[in-house]
């Protein structure tokens, strides 16, 4: 049967998708498996390969090679209009020359449903614009055609939502609002939607998934806490907020940690938080996991000696600090400004501490800096 | 002196604007004043004036006929320029082929020819094929110059129409036929319009190729062009300020529905 775009149901199964532009890999052997009703964020810079991705889902790239499937269902060659899969386009796509009622009785129409009103009216219910039903796409705010966008793809009960940067456009407040809008109809729903961001944040507020895309390939796949907490590479500890990452070597190793030489100052780290493949290791920390003390102090856990303030910025609730370190890094730390002693200024030395757990371990011959270059801003 | 100034400053985009409009509308008012001219043999003295020209516009002999000649040959021009444009500015502006750069100047060159070499060139070749000059030959002729234009407008359209909008339909279970039908020529459609406007008013204007391939067939430039020597009755300038009230009808009635579109439902 050709027409899957009612019938097929079940995980999103991607197989080994290459799709080449002449000899650029804009998607690279990828395999991913999507569980139905999940929410699931396709996360990375601009040109990682993640548009592309979603466009091969929804039919309007053809991959090189891979399968993509439905369940049981093959759609990896399948025109897009037989796909049981519908998408929220970045600036929304809207017809222009017909009604709000129209363009979310698009879809029914194409299927040959003739009594299309009821449906509608429900799924306008939804998205809480009944009211707009006779206006054009072109009388209603950036947000309310977001939410109209949303309303024409899933009137139809598509197998999979696919979301192409859909709060690109908007605001910050706005965006905030739709974020967890947006949540909230995926659970009301229960479609499993595929969303595709640059940016972390909002990836992190909604999917219970995040793969994290880089030159074409995932970098790592997790919870959002799992990503954060346990990054994997370079690219992802560094895209996913901000990390510091200090080259070191694997020295001694007792129990359920490795002893890390960090330019002569030795630090811990669990085993079972490092995936350094030999003595070589980037020992990583978050900044706000660092608690920063004039050098008089005695600290408790891990600590790094001889830093030196070299700029601070009050933010409200926290302070950040850059530091640099004797070796002649510069570590990033954020304090809360919870315990009323006033900030530190800028030329003080300082000591940097933290819990031993709190630490990870990347593999040592990685680039440091991968992943903190790319502007997370940057429309694709 | 100083007040004077002021003023001449504040006002002098309307000073320019009155001029420029002065200069654009004089013909047109001396037309349409001189339709009502009760005219003797020759309409260039002002002997009066008198309704006669407008409630017997068929007065003159043949210019009815000539007049009903160029609307029907406007109308099938536009008609087969309007299709082929259309088709050609699709091709033009959506497929990447081997020589379309090439084609895309090629389709500039009717417009940038000299209408003389045009209508001397056509006429050599319908002659050598053995075809009449008549009717049809002006038929073809026309088609020919006004694609051109009909191209040049439809493809204009066509460029400013957002890709994802078909796509979108496309994800909307709609096949390729529905998408062209439901999507792409509702939104290509005032293009369409606009070529097809130009071209029927390129067709009913032209004399200088028409001249060289009509034959015995007359139309209403000719008419006037043969008629202007011995006196021209002041019905043409009937039929030309019509033709103009009938221009300006159709661009407002373009504007208020394109306003209405915008504004209500």
């Amino acid at each position: 049967m050709s027409d899957a775009s009612t019938s097929a149901k079940g995980d999103l199964q991607l197989r080994n998708i290459t799709k080449t532009y002449g000899d650029f890999n804009a998607v690279d052997d990828l395999t991913l498996t999507i569980p139905e009703g999940s929410f699931f964020a396709l996360l990375g810079p601009s040109g990682c390969g993640k548009t592309t991705t979603l466009r091969m889902i929804a039919g309007l790239e053809e991959p090189t090679a891979g399968t993509i499937h439905v369940g049981s269902t093959e759609i990896t060659d399948m025109k897009p209009y037989r796909r049981p899969v519908n998408t929220v386009f970045q600036n929304y796509a809207l017809f222009p020359h017909l009604s709000i009622f129209e363009n979310v009785a698009f879809g029914l129409r194409r299927r040959g449903i003739k009594d299309v009103k009821e449906q509608v009216d429900k799924v306008l219910q939804l998205v809480e614009l009944p009211h707009l039903a006779e206006r054009k796409p072109t009388q209603l705010s950036g947000g309310q055609q977001q939410r109209i966008a949303v309303a024409r793809a899933i009137v139809n009960r598509p197998a999979l939502l696919l979301l192409d940067e859909p709060l690109g456009a908007l605001d910050l407040k706005l965006r905030r609002q739709m974020q967890i809008e947006l949540k909230w109809i995926q659970t009301e729903v229960g479609l499993t939607f595929v969303h595709v961001t640059h940016d972390q944040e909002e990836a992190m507020t909604m999917a219970d998934t995040i793969a994290v895309m880089n030159e074409g390939r995932i970098e790592q796949m997790g919870t959002p806490a799992d990503l954060y907490d346990n990054p994997q590479t370079a690219f992802v500890a560094n895209f996913l907020g901000q990390s510091n990452l200090i080259k070191g070597n694997v020295v001694a190793t007792d129990g359920d940690s490795h002893t890390v030489d960090l330019f002569g100052q030795k630090v811990k780290v669990n085993k079972n938080r490092s995936v350094a493949r030999d003595s070589s290791i980037l020992f990583g920390i978050r900044p706000e996991k660092i608690r920063i003390q004039e050098n008089s102090h005695t600290n408790s856990g891990c600590v790094l000696e001889g830093g030196t303030i070299v700029d601070v910025s009050y933010i409200g609730v926290s302070t950040q600090y850059q530091v640099e370190m004797p070796w002649g890094q510069e570590l990033m730390v954020f304090e809360q400004n919870d315990d009323g002693i006033p900030p530190l200024a800028k030329g003080d030395s300082v000591k940097l501490s933290w819990e031993p757990v709190f630490s990870f371990g990347l593999n040592g011959h990685e680039d440091a800096s991968a992943g903190s270059e790319v502007n997370p801003t940057e429309d694709e | 002196m100083k007040k004077f100034n002021r003023w001449f400053g504040k006002n002098l985009i309307r000073i320019y604007a009155v001029m420029g409009f002065t200069y654009l509308f004089i013909p047109i008012v001396y037309t349409f004043v001189f339709s009502f001219n009760d005219y003797v043999r020759s309409n260039l003295v002002w002997r009066g004036f008198t309704f006669d020209n407008w409630t017997d516009p068929c007065a003159p002999l043949d210019i009815c006929p000539a007049l009903g000649n160029s609307i029907k040959i406007g109308l099938i021009a536009t008609a087969g320029a309007t299709l082929l444009g259309t088709l050609i500015a699709f091709a033009l502006a959506r497929y990447a082929f081997k020589g379309r750069g090439i084609v895309n100047t090629l389709i500039f060159l009717p417009m940038a020819t000299p209408e003389l070499v045009l209508g001397a060139s056509l006429l050599t070749m319908f002659l050598d094929l053995g075809f009449n000059p008549g009717f049809w030959t002006i038929v073809i002729a026309h088609v020919m110059f006004c694609i051109s234009f009909v191209v040049v407008t439809v493809k204009a359209r066509i460029a400013s129409l957002d890709p994802r909008l078909e796509q979108a339909a496309m994800d909307l279970y709609a096949n390729e036929a529905e998408t062209f039908r439901r999507v792409t020529l509702p939104l290509v459609a005032p293009g369409i319009a606009g070529g097809a406007l130009l071209a029927f008013s390129l067709s009913f204007d032209d004399f200088i190729i028409t001249n060289f391939n009509s034959g015995t067939t007359i139309t209403f430039p000719l008419y006037v062009y043969t008629h202007a020597e011995r006196g021209l009755p002041a019905q043409a300038n009937v039929i030309g300020v019509s033709m103009f009230l009938l221009a300006l009808f159709v661009v407002l009635a373009g504007q208020f529905v394109g306003r209405k579109r915008k504004v209500s439902a």
